[in-house]
């Protein structure tokens, strides 16, 4: 019989184990990144200004001063009624002559449906913080959203989150999110 | 008349401790696979503000970062307490911004470039002038995809 080699001795392997663990523990980071995605649009190139002018009623222009405060189409106004007031512009329900226009679109899964040719613009100051600025992204997105929700209910009894890609699409097209954020300038000074 | 060998009684007995390593490995593989490598070293203070309506960052080696906020405590007799750039390791200036993105593309894949994606990591009470200075950056080196990194908050 072969003579067995003698056993190794295991019994600090749960102490290297652990010196790895307590590196690994150290040394890396588990934060989840999240955050608001946004798009920056190109810059423009010169001689291009053959584009029609949008009309006024398709836009919704929300102005952020130094000071923190809002000024949404003319009026000053507190951050919690923006949603409602955004939301009420991009869907234009009753069809409100100074609220966007509404073109038919053929949409999967819709047939034609009325899209309105929103567009939010969104313009801030220098001296605006970031903190204010990110609110008012929030308030817009959560705009966007619930109107999405809400049509998806609606047609498919399901929240939008939870549709296949191609619905979510056709919602998406229904919805689009048109944020503007117009080339930097300082209103309303330091 | 037989003999019956009892056992002493000794308390309690000791539980085995053989398994113990791979109770720990388990939690070593645990860690190593769902954590990233920490990159840089922050030299600035940067709390992000909460927002609700938070997408997750998908492909992390897709990403580069950008942070913008107050330099730490040990930094402020050089620096000041203006809020700063910080690009990977260093602090920068606007102008360094096309550098950087250019050199973030370098590394990645030629296919990779277009899903490429610049996480803002924007202190709070930073103002925007800077944050705009830094976007008209990326607008020029055609970095157009962005992401204000934000704290997911609870809606109440």
């Amino acid at each position: 019989m072969a003579r067995s080699a003698p056993e190794i001795n295991s019994g600090s392997m749960a102490d290297i184990a652990f010196m790895l663990l307590i590196f690994f523990l150290v040394a890396t980071t588990m934060d989840v990144d999240s955050g608001i995605s946004r798009k920056l649009p190109p810059i423009p190139e010169e001689q291009q200004d053959d584009t029609p002018p949008i009309k006024e009623r398709n836009v919704f222009v929300v102005l952020i001063n130094s000071n923190d405060k809002l000024l949404v189409e003319g009026e000053p106004m507190d951050i919690s009624m923006l949603k409602d007031k955004a939301k009420e512009f991009i869907a234009n329900p009753k069809d409100k002559a100074d609220l966007p226009e509404k073109k038919n679109v053929n949409i999967d899964f819709f047939g034609t449906y009325p899209v309105s040719k929103q567009v939010i613009s969104l313009q801030n100051d220098r001296s605006t913080s970031y903190d204010m600025y990110i609110k008012v992204q929030n308030e817009l997105a959560k705009a966007y959203n619930e109107l999405r929700n809400e049509i998806s209910l609606q047609k498919f009894g399901k929240k939008y989150s939870d549709l296949p890609a191609d619905k979510q699409k056709a919602v998406r097209k229904i919805y689009p999110q048109r944020i503007s954020e117009a080339e930097p300038k300082n209103v309303g000074g330091n | 008349m037989a003999k019956f060998n009892r056992k002493k009684k000794e308390g309690t007995p000791a539980i085995s401790t053989a398994s113990l390593p791979d109770i720990v490995f388990m939690l070593l593989f645990f860690f190593m696979v769902t954590t990233v490598m920490r990159e840089t070293e922050l030299k600035i203070i940067v709390k992000v503000p909460g927002a609700t309506e938070v997408k997750k960052l998908e492909k992390k080696s897709l990403v580069s970062y950008i942070y913008i906020g107050k330099p730490r405590k040990s930094f402020q007799k050089i620096f000041g307490t203006e809020p700063r750039i910080q690009l990977n390791d260093a602090f920068a200036k606007v102008s360094d911004i096309g550098q950087y993105i250019t050199s973030e593309r370098s590394e990645r894949d030629e296919k990779e470039v277009p899903f490429m994606t610049t996480s803002l990591k924007v202190d709070k009470n930073t103002k925007m002038g800077i944050v705009t200075d830094v976007k008209q950056a990326l607008r020029k080196a055609n970095a157009l995809k962005i992401n204000y990194s934000t704290r997911k908050e609870i809606v109440k």
